[in-house]
């Protein structure tokens, strides 16, 4: 087969739909990865606007330019559509787009749950862009504090867009992330090992476990909130055995990872980008893995340094601000790194690489004036001031916003093509430097001299002014200078030639193929050996287009991929992929017609949206059955592969996995919300006890212990060849059992409402009842599947997934039904 | 701190800078792991920060509030948007939106709220703590000579946040004495 008849072929196989149909029912990462992109940037320029209006606001002291009201909602949604729908989108929406291609795979591991990911997240966030046109937009800052938030002191809708347009657009970060983590683990072209891995997969992939951890905790703290505000359930009010403290622990829980989660995969961007602007390779490759691992485990453990001013005893105090300064080890670490790559090679002054210089500068100060207010006793003075304000600005534009920029420029040429435009991209990234540190300089200054962050006015009087005109000048230049290089960018997509291959002689793999990426992005799956497979081999791309690698014969409209062994890389199974598909997009449609129902108090619609979900998550997998015992696959260089349908270890299965492990995030955070509350919050005892019964909880008991095992016995029954549905439908009644025992307790609970202790286990019953339901559902598609042969001794992947989420339950809730009855039992 | 601060980043961007000089590329990465790895991106942050951090927890600790005699006991409240101030030495008094305090001698604050999360911060005179519903922090304070010193409270409380100030007006002992007895307006 040549070259041109192979793309024909994989083409046909690969490509979505035509027009802007192909839009709503594309599963293709290339498109995926795109959407996310540019709708992350609509909302970066909307955040950017709300900027201004910030600094218009600022700018001259008693401005009438905006009253309180509006300027709250202003200052809210700029921070919360920066961070929210613009800084971690822009993450998923680049590793999306980057990651197979680097990976040398086809696609993602799950196709459907990207694109239902990206459909979460535009509905979700075009949700809070419609309150504020309404002007209904959330107005309590950013991190939401109760009880500013709470029912009482905010009882307009605009909190409940906040709490419920986010957790909306969370999904899609969780979606991501269990995508990402799998992809990076799992999806990647033979032979490549961990170590032979590029260095932004790395990142990528301690990105994602960091999401999947560290946005459990917010999650969790918006449905209390949620909770709270729609039916009085106490969480947050000191009277009611709630502490607003609660609600600062879980959302610093997550929010300091969120820093590095935005942190990190811009050091990706820059650990690629940099050593082939150098011309050398990276230094310490092995090093600068093992201090974002390092900074993974340390941001985990610095969230209280938001909370210095809170009273906490200095004897905490000492360890989180230890901790603060400790975490500056690593990142130091990666910027000497960094350096020590500069000094090895020859740099180039091309355009990413004055983003990147412009990186070094700001994100230094950055860095020096964050390990300045790791130091308690300046945060008493500066914390809540602009001074912190500039701080975060430093970190977030410095490690974020400029390597995003020197990555769009790297790889431009892959979007589009390359073209110069008088210097207008670097005319473009002086305007945004000078202009980003007038800006900001001046608010570190006006901030020391006691300007508090989020105030909308001030007096002549307080000697702001100049300072304030100053740094809204500066504001103006920033933002004629993103304007700009927006405009360089799109020159380039109507305008820009088509250049020669792999331009900038990088050594990566998502450079071995023609230029925009063809569909099916591979023609065929390299084998690698070293690190840098386009230095090893410069005419790769021409032999993966002549079909030299793996699974290089179309065949039976098949979208076909590899995956390998986690650790070696030694292909390991064969995996056919969904293909163009409406049920991600409509699934989120339902999901949006969930939280419009709570939104707005429908409160009949919710269990309508519910069903429906179950329904299309059960077509969803339904759609996966073979009928069939699938045979082994020739898949190239004379190897033969097992279906995925037929390995113990699924890509389902490391998608369960690791959406657990998120969930078990979530229970622990809800566990330790049980226990802070009960020891930390004032108010308790509560007025009433739960009153424990030995039969329900014997009744859980059982039932938690007999599914799991009979769930197992299905498994070795069916591998021997039996009939594993007796023991099937006996996991299910121990599963039915577990979750009689949790609404018993959600029943029985004290009055939810007249005390947080009633409300904190009417919620872990209900998170028993809630995942009894899905293990339960899981349970009968199983049964469903063995009554309709679609499962057999060598089908068997589907035992194995339910086996875990079925475990999971089990063990959430002998957790649940001890903390709730044990109390009481025990004399 | 600032200095340290200044002094580090201009390392960093001579380093930087360097890197521009004309000159040979280097093969071999060990000595270069060792140097700017080992030397500059563990060692060197290891002991600044080391110094700065105990630095830092000596004064926070001195900072503290600690028994003794003679601290002077108050109670300031907060609510949307206004102080008020208890004493204990005078039972009777409260005050709005003004705190009374003798010069020359160590106060206990005891912060609370009345709704939201507001917070206490006298920048001449101390940091700032918060006043959060159900619990009660304490501050100490000492202002070493008569005077007003403008105060704010420092978390975003919504509408009426721009213009939420107080003052904190310290006497000499005689005019304490006075301000106790009810005898000063």
């Amino acid at each position: 087969m040549k070259a041109l008849e192979r793309h024909r072929k994989l083409t046909a196989i690969w490509a979505s739909e035509e027009g802007f149909k192909g839009w709503f029912s594309t599963v293709n990462h290339n498109d995926l990865g795109r959407m996310f992109l540019f709708t992350a940037f609509i909302f970066f320029i909307i955040g950017g606007l709300l900027a201004m209006l910030i600094r218009v606001q600022l700018a001259t002291p008693h401005s009438a330019f905006a009253g309180p009201e509006i300027y709250n909602q202003i200052f809210t949604m700029h921070g919360t559509v920066m961070m929210f729908l613009f800084a971690i989108p822009t993450f998923e929406g680049l590793a999306i787009y980057l990651l197979p291609k680097m990976l040398g795979s086809r696609d993602l591991a799950f196709p459907r749950l990207t694109a239902y990911g990206f459909w979460c997240y535009a509905f979700g966030g075009s949700m809070l862009i419609v309150a504020m046109l309404f002007g209904i937009a959330p107005d309590g800052g950013w991190f939401m504090y109760p009880p500013l938030t709470s029912a009482i002191h905010s009882p307009g809708i605009n909190t409940d867009f906040w709490l419920i347009g986010i957790t909306f657009v969370e999904i899609s970060a969780i979606a991501a992330a269990v995508e990402i983590t799998v992809s990076v683990l799992k999806y990647r072209a033979p032979g490549m090992s961990l170590d032979k891995m590029p260095i932004f997969a790395w990142y990528a992939l301690i990105t994602a476990l960091m999401i999947l951890t560290g946005f459990p905790p917010l999650i969790l703290g918006s449905v209390l909130l949620e909770l709270e505000r729609a039916f009085g359930l106490p969480f947050f009010q000191a009277d009611l055995g709630g502490d607003s403290l609660l609600w600062q622990h879980l959302f610093w829980l997550f929010g300091h990872p969120e820093v590095y989660i935005i942190f990190l995969p811009a050091a990706g961007v820059i650990s690629t980008v940099l050593p082939v602007m150098c011309r050398t390779t990276l230094l310490g490759y092995g090093w600068i893995v093992s201090a974002a691992v390092a900074l993974a485990f340390l941001s985990f453990g610095l969230w209280v340094h938001h909370m210095f001013t809170t009273g906490i005893p200095h004897m905490g105090l000492a360890f989180f601000s230890a901790a603060s300064t400790l975490v500056a080890v690593p990142t130091g670490l990666q910027i000497f790194a960094w350096i020590g790559t500069m000094w090895k090679g020859r740099p180039e002054m091309h355009l990413p690489m004055l983003h990147i210089l412009g990186f070094f500068f700001t994100f230094v100060i950055g860095g020096l004036t964050g390990v300045m207010v790791a130091v308690v006793p300046f945060d008493w003075q500066a914390h809540d001031t602009a001074f912190i304000t500039a701080h975060l600005h430093y970190v977030l534009f410095g490690g974020f916003v400029f390597p995003i920029f020197a990555g769009i420029y790297y790889w431009l040429p892959h979007f589009t093509g390359q073209k110069r435009f008088f210097y207008l991209g670097q005319l473009a990234f002086a305007l945004v430097f000078i202009g980003f540190h007038v800006t900001f300089l001046a608010m570190h200054w006006v901030g020391l001299l006691g300007q508090r962050r989020r105030i909308s006015s001030y007096a002549p009087e307080d000697g702001w002014t100049a300072i304030n005109l100053i740094s809204s000048v500066g504001s103006f230049i920033l933002a004629i200078g993103i304007a700009l290089i927006l405009i360089d960018v799109l020159l380039h997509i109507f305008t820009a030639h088509r250049g020669r291959r792999n331009p900038w002689n990088a050594p990566s793999l998502e450079w071995a193929m023609i230029t925009p990426a063809p569909a099916y992005t591979f023609a065929s799956l390299p084998h690698i050996t070293r690190r840098d497979p386009l230095h090893a081999e410069p005419d790769l791309a021409v032999r993966l287009a002549r079909g030299e690698g793996y699974l290089g014969t179309p065949r039976n409209n098949w979208r076909e991929t590899l995956c390998v062994d986690i650790a070696s890389g030694k292909p390991e199974m064969h995996v056919i992929y969904p293909t163009n598909t409406r049920l991600p997009i409509v699934m989120s449609a339902v999901t949006g017609l969930f939280f419009l129902s709570l939104l707005l108090k429908f409160y009949w619609t919710v269990p309508l949206a519910l069903a429906g979900v179950a329904f299309l998550a059960w077509r969803w997998v339904w759609r996966l059955g073979h009928g069939h015992d699938p045979e082994m696959q020739p898949c190239g260089h004379g190897i033969s592969l097992p279906n995925a349908a037929t390995v113990e270890r699924s890509p389902g299965w490391w998608g369960s996995a690791f959406l657990l492990t998120a969930n078990a995030t979530f229970f622990a955070a809800l566990l330790f919300g049980f226990v802070f509350l009960w020891t930390v919050a004032p108010g308790w005892p509560p007025p009433e006890w739960f009153a424990p019964s030995v039969t329900e909880l014997g009744t859980g008991v059982i039932g938690a212990l007999v599914a799991p095992l009979a769930l197992g016995h299905a498994i070795r029954v069916n591998r021997q060849g039996g009939a594993p549905f007796p023991s099937v439908i006996i996991a299910l009644l121990g599963i039915v059992a577990l979750g009689l025992a949790c609404g018993a307790l959600m029943w029985r609970a004290p009055a939810p409402t007249d005390h947080a202790y009633g409300a904190t286990l009417l919620v872990l019953g209900g998170y028993g009842v809630f995942h009894a339901t899905v293990a339960a559902l899981m349970g009968g598609f199983l049964a469903a599947q063995i009554r309709q042969g679609y499962t057999s001794a060598t089908r068997r992947a589907a035992f194995a997934i339910v086996r875990l989420w079925i475990t999971y339950t089990s063990l959430t809730g002998l957790f649940i039904l001890l903390a709730a009855h044990l109390p009481g039992l025990i004399p | 701190m600032l200095i340290g601060a200044a002094g580090i980043f201009g390392l960093v961007m001579v380093l930087v800078g360097l890197a521009f000089r004309r000159k040979d590329t280097i093969d071999g990465d060990g000595q270069q792991v060792r140097l700017w790895i080992i030397g500059f991106g563990l060692v060197f942050p290891a002991l600044v920060l080391g110094a700065l951090l105990l630095y830092g927890l000596t004064i926070g600790e001195r900072l503290s509030p600690r028994a003794g005699a003679n601290v002077v006991q108050v109670t300031a409240e907060a609510r949307r948007w206004e102080w008020r101030f208890t004493y204990s030495d005078a039972p009777a008094l409260e005050t709005t939106g003004v705190l009374h305090i003798p010069a020359g001698l160590p106060v206990d604050i005891a912060i609370t709220t009345a709704d939201v999360i507001h917070s206490f911060w006298v920048p001449r005179l101390a940091g700032k703590l918060d006043a959060i519903p159900g619990h009660t922090n304490t501050l100490r304070l000492e202002a070493d000579r008569p005077g007003t010193f403008q105060g704010v409270s420092a978390e975003f409380s919504g509408a009426g946040y721009d213009a939420f100030a107080f003052r904190v007006i310290a006497h000499d002992k005689a005019a304490w004495a006075a301000f106790l007895q009810g005898q000063l307006e």
